[in-house]
């Protein structure tokens, strides 16, 4: 019997049109991280975002409260206006509240943009399927709950749109990444929430 | 007595209350519609100088209150009973970040409830919230409101409390229904 990881991983087979590495295109996108503050879901998306910032105090990560970054995200745009606020989560935890992406869209603060970083899976809880590998797609969800937005990154040639358009003020921006089932970037990350609140905020303040 | 007199004695300290909120700079108003709420959130609607924003599900609310904190801003959580059972676990941001933390929790299941699928939730509201280290303010009389929502915006902001003020059914009125 292979150890409980190797075969966890093993069952995380790609669903079809999964191809993307996590570890460039979620770089590709973001590009130069200091034009955002952002908010990371729990799990893949924190490790992402902690390497590509170098654990940057202009990032505030979730280790728990599945559900909560899309409408952190709101709640940080509408107080700094001035700034751009990029959400980066996973599939699992947007579908966890989907009815975030309705309580934006009636919002549409133009300085939120949200990267799902879709892999299919819940890596944390050992590769299990997520609905994104059985039909859901979040990005007609997104659609659908009225943000106007949206594009899919699902090839090596959609990077350069989607980067464009989480970069755009014109209105909220959804961008959809498929990816394949990885792990996420090398990154031991800080679990201390009110640690990671006081430093997001002096930072931000010094700013 | 007068019905126009008695309406405005019944709903005045709604519009002293959103008064107040607004003088301790509270800017994001989020809320799951309520009747208990009505004047607040309509007044939030018309008022140019705040967010307001409509959830979903009340939990959102919490994360948006995070959210907020971070960026320096104040807002405010309107719900009714039933939605903090919504709450449970976003709750744990709040606690486990040591979060400032303001709702307004209209009650129903509560004194003079006419409706009995109120009640599981209603009775569980307080004991619910103080298990995830929200303190709670009951008020049963309107010249009560503004003293304690007073008290606990100080709880929150000065003191980075996570505070619930709780809108007792005596306070706003029963649905008989």
């Amino acid at each position: 019997m292979p150890p409980a990881s190797v075969t966890s991983r093993l069952a995380a087979a790609a669903a079809p049109g999964f191809v993307l590495e996590r570890s460039e295109a979620v770089p590709a996108l973001i590009g130069r991280h200091q034009d955002f503050l952002f908010i990371a879901g729990l799990g893949g998306t924190a490790c992402d975002v902690g390497a590509v910032t170098g654990d940057g105090a202009h990032v505030y990560s979730l280790g728990g409260a599945m559900g909560a970054a899309c409408m952190m995200g709101l709640g940080l745009a509408l107080a700094r206006p001035d700034k751009r606020v990029l959400v980066v989560t996973g599939d699992g935890e947007l579908l966890m509240n989907l009815g975030a992406l309705a309580a934006i869209a009636v919002i549409d603060p133009p300085n939120l943009a949200i990267l799902c970083v879709d892999n299919g899976h819940y890596g944390e809880t050992g590769w299990q399927k997520s609905h994104t590998s059985l039909g859901v797609d979040l990005e007609k969800i997104a659609i659908g709950s009225g943000i106007k937005r949206t594009h899919t990154v699902a090839v090596d040639a959609d990077v350069a749109a989607g980067a464009r358009l989480l970069r755009e003020g014109n209105g909220t921006a959804f961008v959809l990444l498929r990816v394949k089932p990885t792990e996420p970037a090398e990154f031991k990350r800080n679990f201390d929430a009110s640690l990671l609140r006081d430093r997001f905020r002096a930072a931000l303040q010094s700013r | 007595m007068d019905a126009s007199l008695d309406q405005k004695s019944r709903t005045g300290w709604q519009h002293d209350l959103y008064d107040l909120l607004r003088r301790h700079d509270i800017t994001q108003f989020a809320y799951v519609p309520d009747a208990g709420h009505s004047i607040l959130i309509d007044r939030s609607i018309a008022d140019p100088g705040v967010h307001s924003i409509p959830l979903t599900t009340e939990e959102e609310g919490v994360a948006l209150i995070a959210g907020a904190d971070l960026g320096g801003a104040r807002a405010v959580l309107l719900m009714q009973s039933s939605g903090v059972g919504n709450c449970i676990n976003m709750l744990s941001l709040i606690k486990g970040a040591r979060f400032p933390f303001l709702t307004l929790v209209s009650m129903r299941g509560d004194f003079g409830e006419g409706n009995p699928w109120q009640f599981p939730m209603g009775q569980a509201t307080q004991p619910v919230l103080e298990a995830m280290g929200v303190i709670c303010v009951r008020i049963e009389q309107p010249q009560d409101v503004i003293p304690a929502a007073g008290a606990a915006l100080t709880m929150a902001f000065k003191s980075g409390q996570a505070v619930a003020v709780l809108l007792s059914q005596r306070l706003i009125g029963a649905k008989p229904f």
